[in-house]
């Protein structure tokens, strides 16, 4: 055992730090992160047939409108900005979470959710807009597949928001215990991923379309 | 097994949580610099009109593989340099070859067959 303890003793001084964590840490964090890392891996892939079959269909505008006409490309910085601001507080919020700052995480994911209900507002008013103007996902293939890929990333972003609620709400009652960290690490995973399906979706949707 | 050895496990996984996911402030601001430049750019490149059609998407796809990049790096934190960084970059770098597969031979295959279909 002494054996054990000084190897284990040697790794940690290899590592350069040993902090002094007060709470007992029972459940693997690391290894839930990573397993919801696999996850969104798999949503990636879900994505990625959203986007084949839009990338197949856009042409197909059965005489109605095309990108070129319905995209309007304001619209889309500001939905890009806001989203692309909730990424950087929530990050403010993941340092705030680990250096065990309560009131400042639960004021950056406050502010997340802002940035985030602002890009779902404008979404919601884009398609209702197309809807009322006679343009809504019935229409082609081009409708078709525009409303399931904006739409299919626009659901993720409104989980996000749910599942924000929910931390806000564990980390009021809870405060910043290791469990509700890691829950903290996986939606800023989520987060920062839906960041990312974002770029693909303004570049090859919108920005390709107006073009 | 002791109090303290288990301590001292429990110190390396949090250790080993913490550098997989934990940015510092400087992290995130350089992401969010690069990102809101290299969304300028493209945004720009289509709304000004002002280069061919070929330029302008070699442009924003170019913009946007970059910013990926910049995102997996500052807002991710993605690395090689430790084992679980390692497992998340490699589990990425797979999903992206998948998905490569099958988005680009799917647009490849219907594109071609599409044209055989017009002549």
């Amino acid at each position: 055992m002494s054996t054990i303890t000084a190897d284990l003793n040697t790794l940690s001084n290899a590592q350069g730090h040993v902090e002094a964590h007060d709470s007992e840490h029972h459940d693997t964090g690391g290894n839930t992160v990573f397993g919801f890392w696999l996850y969104l891996m798999t949503d990636c892939l879900l994505f990625a047939s959203f986007f084949a079959t839009y990338a197949v269909l856009f042409m197909n505008t059965a005489g109605g409108v095309s990108g070129k006409d319905i995209f309007e490309l304001d619209f889309v910085a500001v939905e890009t900005a806001a989203l692309l601001l909730s990424s950087i507080t929530f990050g403010f919020a993941m340092i705030s979470a680990h250096s065990q700052k309560k009131a400042a995480t639960l004021t950056w994911l406050l502010v997340t959710f802002a940035f985030g209900a602002v890009f779902i507002g404008m979404e919601v008013y884009e398609f209702h807009h197309l809807i009322a103007h006679g343009n809504g996902p019935q229409h082609s293939a081009f409708l078709t597949s525009f409303f399931s890929l904006v739409g299919l990333h626009g659901l993720h972003v409104t989980a996000g928001l749910i599942w924000m609620t929910i931390m806000m709400i564990e980390v009021v009652r809870r405060g910043l215990n290791p469990q509700t960290v890691t829950r903290l690490s996986c939606l800023s995973l989520f987060w920062h991923f839906l960041d990312v399906v974002w770029i693909c979706v303004f570049t090859v949707v919108y920005l390709m379309g107006a073009m | 097994m002791s109090h303290s050895e288990s301590h001292v496990i429990n110190n390396l996984e949090v250790h080993a949580h913490d550098t997989q996911s934990h940015g510092s402030m400087k992290d995130y601001f350089i992401g969010f610099v690069l990102s809101v430049i290299l969304t300028a750019i493209p945004f720009w490149a289509v709304m000004s009109g002002s280069f061919s059609k070929p330029a302008t998407v070699w442009c924003i796809v170019t913009m946007a593989v970059v910013q990926i990049w910049v995102h997996l790096k500052y807002f991710l934190h993605l690395s090689f340099k430790t084992e679980d960084g390692k497992a998340s970059s490699l589990s990425f770098i797979f999903s992206a070859i998948i998905i490569v597969m099958v988005v680009g031979l799917s647009v490849w295959i219907i594109y071609e067959s599409n044209a055989m279909m017009m002549y």
